[in-house]
């Protein structure tokens, strides 16, 4: 910057209207439209007064236009805080500053600003191309800074570009120590707007038919799970989501309270994995059925299912073994068996009715569970888009329709369960996951999801019930493709015949996994982690803060190094070298080159005080003359001189 | 006292140590730095991003500010590198009047592998020139300081700066070249009237200098009026040839200290005396200069103007 308060000249406005353009853009997705318009209109006027050198508009009637934008915010957010109102505010107030953009150091402060629009953009999407988007951002924002203080003359497009592209790749090796060793502290520091992390599906804390067969349209990713060794049998993989007691007659709810269970108390096969949860907005964790250790920071209800104590905001990781085949809850209190029975009579009386008859026609519980299964598996069908059910939706269910997803099939399980006197409750969660082989890991989609029952029996506890799997055994064993209809229409992800296009997804998703788990994972725990594996246990800020400037001292050395490096020339000139070991010769032999001498002044000398080398001495003087002060620059002549100069100092 | 005391502490820190002669290497102790203003508040704008991204968990988010934190550090390394090891000596200023802006120059050569960009060059900060410079080049630069009066200006120290590449760091170095520059006296606006010119008292068959009739060419000296260069025959690459003129010398014009009024201060009549210089050489004329001490010959053109001068910008100084 050559002046701070030099009124700011065509080429750079050009460049600081293009960059924050740029970084804007992404915003207009969420943004009202008449803001859009705002903004584009704002842009447009300075580009014009740049352009056409005109004068900014008035200092008033910016101010007018701020006070009506601000109020006009407020009117469509209904508040001027908040994530989608603050952003909104800081994109039109960044137009607004625009047209108030004179000197070069306005310039500067609206460069700092557009760092600082790019990082709001992450409040939206932290994903690859969002981030290759912004890196590209940030090189032209730094190139906009750079060109600000080139001196008078612009210099050319490429070299600004260059300038700040080497800049920030210089910056990497840094950012990385920073970014690896910089002591993380758990957010969030101050309490977040509300509207933080709208967005995210996943599992309701109800059930309805339909509820579920809508998200198994959907192949957002769920959850990602690594296993210590090896992979379960998909029909061990039933991911435990949210237990269901209490029924209306159409929708199954969770339970309001819930009462922390010390700790789990079953017996099976052990199985070890971490799981990395993307945020669904809700508190629930996922295990395989059944958990046997409770994760940090998380409780466990009664029935084991996990809570996270604070809803899940951000990705989460965590360890967790489960019990395969586990048997619990033989001593399982009245209180809850009870509720485990409740049907309201008022509705789907025909399917009590069935669950009544059923019970006068078996005494034993498992001889009812398996009339019931064997119903279904008779003359049932499994398909996503199930017919609309009307006021009794188990009784047309059951007896009109006769088709459903796996809602539908829990559900009159259920209620024909507890009609007959065997206390059940749903199960929501997640059925199976795809393996991803390039990473070894497996991928849990939303058209995973899935519901089931448990129902108690005597001697045995709860017992895992899966009426789907009597309709449709395929949906347990290779996944929901296999199981539905052809027509039925189904994320491209979990379709099978597309193998090709299943790949690239997949070293894809691999990507963005590790991404997820390195970049936007990267926790105060997983930090620890780290360190602890490169030899460093206990790592305290004041550990993490000493091995930080250490190793960004280094590298500040070493940058610093490399750049002052080239400040001295490392181009050697052979035509001055080869005359200065002439010169070096004749020292030694007596007869120095005096301080402002000329070579031809300093020949003349010579060529009296020892006539024997006057014919070396002047045909090395001209031939140095020449090429050094003459037209004279062929490589034979520098050759030649460096010939005679060795001859001669031999 | 306490700019007393400031100037010796800034004496220590900056080492100062008086004028040098010859180039002065731009070594790395030579050259300080410190944040600008824009870079104290490109820090904070940082401690927002790194606040914002611990509370809302911004993986990404910490990955700028972490990008931008290294980048300002690289910054400081850019700029102190594009001021170090630069080669500074001292060129010729040309002489001006009193009152007016002198103009210094620097060369600033770059023996260096990278080109340097926007290097400022300023006397008290206010006005300051910009040059780059080149990998393996040399570069003119000029300081402009304002030459209040008459004699010998010598600028002291200069200081060379610089904010390139991002403006977030302020590097710069004192040169302290033995620089000078003769300054003129300021010519009075108006004047008493030039004496009348002497008849000549020569013999008439000398060969004088004059105006009127074209007597042949010589080789071109530096000083010769761009008036009586022979451009057609530099035109024709004869190279640079200067018309003569003989008239016979009937005039010689003597501008003495004693035509002017008894009761004039020196310096007024400095300013009088390079009025009539300045005068007598718009008019072609032939001219002596004699004041207390020094007197100068009979004689016309460039040079002879600037030999006066010269004379009354040293009067009586320093002696």
């Amino acid at each position: 910057m050559t002046d701070p308060k030099q009124p700011l000249p065509w080429r750079h406005v050009r460049w600081l209207l293009a960059s924050l353009a740029l970084v804007a853009a992404p915003h207009t997705l969420h943004m009202p439209g008449w803001t859009v318009a705002l903004i584009v209109t704002l842009i447009a006027w300075r580009a014009y007064v740049g352009y056409a050198r005109l004068k900014l508009p008035n200092r008033w009637l910016l101010l007018l236009v701020a006070a009506a934008a601000t109020i006009g915010v407020f009117l469509s957010y209904r508040t001027l805080f908040g994530r989608d109102a603050g952003v909104t505010l800081l994109v039109v107030m960044l137009g607004l500053k625009l047209l108030e953009t004179r000197t070069l150091r306005d310039a500067m402060l609206l460069s700092f600003l557009g760092y600082f629009l790019v990082i709001t953009n992450f409040l939206y999407s932290q994903t690859i191309g969002t981030g290759l988007y912004m890196l590209g951002c940030t090189v032209i924002i730094t190139a906009t800074m750079v060109s600000l203080n080139f001196a008078e003359a612009e210099p050319p497009f490429r070299v600004q570009l260059r300038t700040a592209a080497m800049l920030l790749a210089q910056s990497v090796p840094l950012m990385l120590v920073l970014f690896l060793l910089f002591p993380r502290v758990p957010g969030p520091l101050w309490g977040l707007p509300r509207d933080a992390f709208a967005g995210a599906s996943g599992l309701s804390d109800t059930m309805t038919p339909g509820s579920l067969s809508s998200l198994a349209l959907s192949d957002a990713v769920a959850f990602r799970v690594r296993f210590e060794s090896q992979i379960p049998r998909a029909k061990d993989l039933y991911w435990r989501g949210p237990l269901m007691w209490d029924f209306d007659g159409r929708t199954w709810s969770v339970q309001f309270f819930v009462y922390n269970a010390p700790r789990i108390e079953a017996e099976g096969d052990p199985v070890s994995y971490e799981v990395t949860l993307e945020p669904h907005n809700r508190r629930w964790l996922f295990a395989l059925d059944l958990p046997a250790v409770i994760p940090p920071r998380s409780i466990a209800g009664t029935d084991y299912q996990l809570y996270s104590v604070q809803p899940v905001n951000n990705r989460l990781r965590y360890d967790m073994t489960s019990l395969l085949n586990a048997r619990f809850g033989e001593v399982e209190n009245r209180y809850s068996l009870h509720r485990a029975l409740q049907v309201p009579a008022r509705y789907n009386p025909r399917a009590q009715e069935l669950g009544r008859a059923l019970r006068q026609k078996h005494a034993d519980d498992e001889d009812i569970i398996a009339e019931m299964l064997g119903l279904f598996r008779r003359n049932f069908v499994y398909t996503l888009e199930p017919p609309l059910l009307g006021e009794h939706p188990v009784d047309e269910f059951l007896f009109s329709t006769r088709s459903g997803f796996c809602e539908h099939y829990a559900s009159a399980f259920a209620v024909v369960m507890r009609a007959a006197g065997i206390p059940t409750r749903i199960v929501t969660g997640y059925q199976g996951g795809e393996v991803n082989a390039l990473g070894n890991y497996l991928i849990v989609r939303q058209a995973d999801a899935h519901a089931w029952t448990e129902v108690w029996l005597k001697g045995r506890g709860w017992v895992r019930v899966d009426p789907t799997f009597a309709v449709a055994p395929v949906r347990v064993d290779t996944g929901i493709f296999a199981a539905v209809p052809r027509t039925d229409p189904l994320p491209l992800m979990v379709r099978t015949q597309f193998e090709f296009l299943r790949q690239v997804r997949l070293t894809w998703d691999y990507m963005a996994n590790a991404w997820n788990q390195w970049v936007l994972g990267y926790t105060p725990e997983r930090q620890r982690w780290l360190l602890a594996n490169a030899g460093v246990d206990d790592a305290t800020w004041q550990k993490l803060t000493a091995i930080l400037f250490v190793l960004a001292g280094g590298i500040v050395a070493m940058l610093t190094a490399l750049a002052l490096r080239r400040l001295k020339s490392r181009v050697r000139d052979p035509v001055r070298i080869a005359y200065l070991r002439f010169c070096d010769a004749l020292r030694r032999r007596g007869l120095p080159r005096g301080a402002a001498e000329g070579p031809v002044d300093y020949a003349r000398r010579l060529e009296r005080a020892r006539p024997d080398l006057a014919p070396a001495v002047e045909t090395i003087t001209r031939l140095y003359v020449a090429l050094r002060y003459g037209a004279e620059s062929s490589a034979g002549s520098v050759i030649e001189l460096q010939r005679r100069v060795r001859q001669f100092s031999a | 006292m306490y700019a007393a005391l400031r100037n010796r502490f800034y004496t220590w820190l900056f080492r100062w140590r008086g004028p040098e002669t010859g180039a002065i290497v731009l070594v790395q102790r030579r050259v300080f730095i410190l944040p600008t203003r824009h870079g104290l508040l490109f820090a904070m704008v940082l401690l927002v991003m790194l606040a914002g991204s611990i509370n809302y968990s911004l993986g990404l988010g910490f990955v700028l500010t972490f990008l931008l934190a290294a980048l300002g550090v690289n910054a400081m390394i850019h700029t102190f590198r594009n001021l170090a090891n630069l080669r500074i000596t001292g060129g010729r200023a040309r002489p001006v009047f009193a009152g007016d802006t002198a103009h210094f120059t620097l060369h600033l050569e770059n023996p260096g592998e990278t080109d340097c960009y926007a290097i400022g060059v300023t006397h008290d900060r206010t006005v300051a020139s910009f040059v780059d410079v080149m990998a393996r080049s040399t570069m003119p630069a000029t300081a402009g300081v304002l030459a209040p009066k008459r004699g010998v200006l010598r600028p002291g120290r200069l200081i060379l700066f610089t904010r390139f590449p991002l403006g977030l760091y302020y590097a710069w170095a004192y040169v302290d070249l033995d620089l000078r520059c003769i300054v003129y006296p300021r010519p009075s606006p108006s004047g008493i009237p030039m004496p009348p010119a002497a008849s000549s008292t020569g013999a008439g068959s000398e060969r004088g200098q004059g105006q009127e009739d074209f007597s042949g060419m010589r080789q071109y000296h530096r000083g010769d009026s761009p008036r009586h260069i022979a451009w057609k025959a530099a035109a024709r690459d004869q190279g640079l040839l200067t018309k003569q003129f003989t008239g016979r010398a009937e005039t010689e014009l003597w501008l003495d200290w004693a035509q002017l009024p008894p009761q004039m201060g020196t310096e007024e009549r400095l300013s009088h005396l390079a009025r009539w210089v300045l005068d007598a050489h718009a008019a072609g004329l032939v001219y002596g200069l004699r004041v207390p001490g020094t007197s100068v010959a009979l004689a016309a053109g460039e040079a002879q103007r600037e030999r006066c001068l010269e004379v009354l910008a040293l009067h009586d100084i320093g002696r």
